[in-house]
């Protein structure tokens, strides 16, 4: 079985600071792993133990987000392909995904592609299901986990907002997969960090994928952000401490009031 | 031509058998975004013996209803939906497509987009026209900034919405629309993903949080599952549902489809009632759009105060109660 991950480093979003404009201070920000990838890396490396085969991961991004790849590789992983070039930058999910395809395409024959459903930073959730459409491949979204596979086909759960389906998929396939609650992420041992020194590479160039070069970067992009700025924020409101009753007919008397209770 | 692109579509969502709120939720914003840009708006419906549900969109707006209608359409499959969605938008030829970013919508949305070779944007909270201009807004990095997205050269341009962000217009029952039956065009698709079952994580009757007008939320403060029950009696008497924080869920107090918060359901609720909860960054971006948001926790520095119009410091196993009393009293129940 050969497996392809495709990651994404991430800001620690967890961990940010406002100045006191209320702007998000995006200097200093922690790179790290996108934590719904590195779930999706633990499940492919889970498959490899059971099944047998390989685990590649791959990313398109600049040359510092090789310390992804490299804990991917860490954590088990066999093999990193890292596309990076100035020609992709500036590159919406289209062209991303695009690009992406194409490095696949040129790389190998994968029975099953695996990445995060989203990245905590865009959350957009599009590149899975675009790199699919690109690939001609089917596709399954909020994957939580890998049930089983059985000769060309692979038994996912994909999650609902009410509940979840079992859906079986034929390979080759790509599945978009989310962390289960309580998911316990492994951590790189000594040995895992030391190995990944000696895994395969692999550093491609905008020469390297074959395509339509004007679909790439800022050029292959159909979105533009316009502008950014803090959301709205929320104040602090009115506090009740003791005296409950008090505060709970307060509290009835303005939901009254906004007819939120009639 | 971008300028052979016109009117705005919707697609509407079709689950267990009825028309998902949200999608009326959509029409109602479209149909301002399309009386401002002076075009038409149109609904596409797709699934399985619906023809009965084809008016519902009228009433909220629509000018025109699309069925779809086709066995292969039920169950809901994203590479069948995506293919059909793509083919009838690529002849259709609208200029701004709205998708709910349910997670049906976020599925197979991304996929017509790539088809299609046109720009989308992601779980929008907001929509406007400026200046001509077809907006999209959405929260990102957590939801610690808001970003203004459009797509200058290509069409459709397409958005998925959040549910709950807009609110649905009060169905008006003599609007006049037109319904057309479309043929759908199946050709060239290949099936290659098979449901072997669907269950539901929710508790039979209860409602869910992502359609819940007034939510009653639980975090650790409540202490175990069995406390969950004093929040359920609160929900009942406000109609709402009960959600929790993830903490709760990776407890195992509540299921997974009750979570909010950025792993888990983002909703935007006209009362949200946060009772136990100590309110980390992301449990808040999921519910900081709630309109009226109380908050009941011990520790009078929880973040969630920051947030809430009213809090209340003190123990849940107390507050909660006399809330439901003082409630009771004014619903007279």
């Amino acid at each position: 079985m050969k497996i392809l991950v495709l990651v994404k480093q991430v800001p620690d979003t967890s961990e940010v600071k406002f100045n006191e404009n209320g702007v998000m201070i995006r200097e200093g920000l922690q790179s790290i792993l996108n934590m719904f990838d590195q779930f999706a890396v633990e499940e492919a490396l889970r498959i490899r133990e059971k099944y047998g085969g390989e685990v590649s991961v791959m990313t398109l991004a600049p040359e510092q987000a090789k310390s992804a790849l490299q804990k991917c590789l860490a954590l088990g992983a066999d093999k990193a392909y890292h596309i990076s070039d100035r020609a992709f930058g500036g590159s919406d999910t289209l062209a991303t995904s695009y690009a992406l395809s194409l490095a696949i395409k040129k790389v190998g024959d994968f029975d099953l592609i695996m990445a995060g459903n989203q990245a905590t930073d865009g959350d957009t959730g599009h590149i899975g299901p675009q790199v699919a459409q690109f690939l001609g491949i089917p596709h399954v979204s909020y994957v939580e986990k890998i049930e089983n596979v059985e000769g060309d086909k692979v038994l996912v759960k994909s999650l609902l907002e009410d509940g979840y389906r079992m859906i079986e998929v034929k390979l080759p396939a790509l599945l978009a997969c989310i962390p289960p609650p309580n998911f316990e992420y492994s951590n790189p041992s000594m040995m895992g960090i030391v190995k990944a020194k000696n895994k395969p590479y692999v550093w491609l160039k905008a020469d390297d994928i074959d395509g339509d070069k004007s679909r790439f970067g800022l050029n292959g992009s159909p979105t533009r952000v316009m502008k950014m700025y803090p959301p709205p924020k929320r104040s602090r409101g009115e506090v009740f401490t003791g005296n409950y009753n008090e505060a709970v007919k307060k509290i009835i008397d303005v939901l009254k009031e906004k007819k939120v209770i009639s | 031509m971008i300028e052979d692109y016109k009117g705005i579509l919707v697609i509407g969502e079709i689950y267990e058998g009825k028309i998902r709120p949200v999608t009326f939720q959509l029409i109602t914003k479209a149909r301002e975004l399309a009386d401002t840009l002076n075009t038409s708006l149109s609904t596409v419906l797709i699934g399985y013996n619906i023809n009965d549900m084809a008016k519902e969109p009228i009433y909220y707006g629509a000018d025109k209803v699309y069925v779809l209608d086709n066995k292969m359409f039920d169950p809901y499959i994203a590479e069948v939906y995506s293919a059909v969605l793509a083919k009838f938008i690529d002849q259709l030829k609208p200029e701004i497509v709205l998708i709910p970013a349910t997670h049906t919508g976020r599925e197979y949305g991304p996929r017509i987009a790539a088809a299609l070779q046109t720009g989308m944007t992601a779980d929008c909270t907001d929509l406007a026209i400026k200046n001509g201009r077809f907006i999209q807004i959405r929260p990102a990095y957590g939801g610690n900034i808001m970003g203004e997205i459009f797509t200058p050269n290509h069409r459709p341009q397409i958005a998925t919405v959040r549910p709950n962000v807009f609110k649905a217009r009060d169905p008006d029952t003599s609007r006049k629309g037109e319904i057309i039956n479309s043929a759908p065009d199946l050709s060239g698709i290949n099936i290659r993903t098979y449901i072997k079952d669907v269950v539901k994580t929710t508790v039979a009757g209860a409602k869910k949080i992502d359609e819940a007008k007034v939510i009653v939320s639980g975090g650790r403060g409540v202490g175990s599952k069995e406390g969950f029950e004093l929040l359920k009696q609160l929900a009942d008497l406000l109609g709402g549902a009960v959600g929790a924080s993830r903490v709760a869920v990776d407890l195992g107090w509540m299921p997974k489809s009750a979570q909010v918060g950025q792993s888990g359901i983002t909703v935007a609720p006209d009362l949200y009632i946060a009772c136990g909860i100590s309110g980390t960054i992301q449990h808040i971006v999921g519910m900081k759009d709630s309109k009226i948001i109380v908050a009941i926790n011990k520790d009078p520095n929880a973040p969630i105060f920051n947030i809430a119009d009213f809090g209340i410091v003190g123990d849940l196993n107390e507050v909660i109660p006399i809330f439901i009393d003082e409630l009771k009293k004014v619903l007279n129940k």
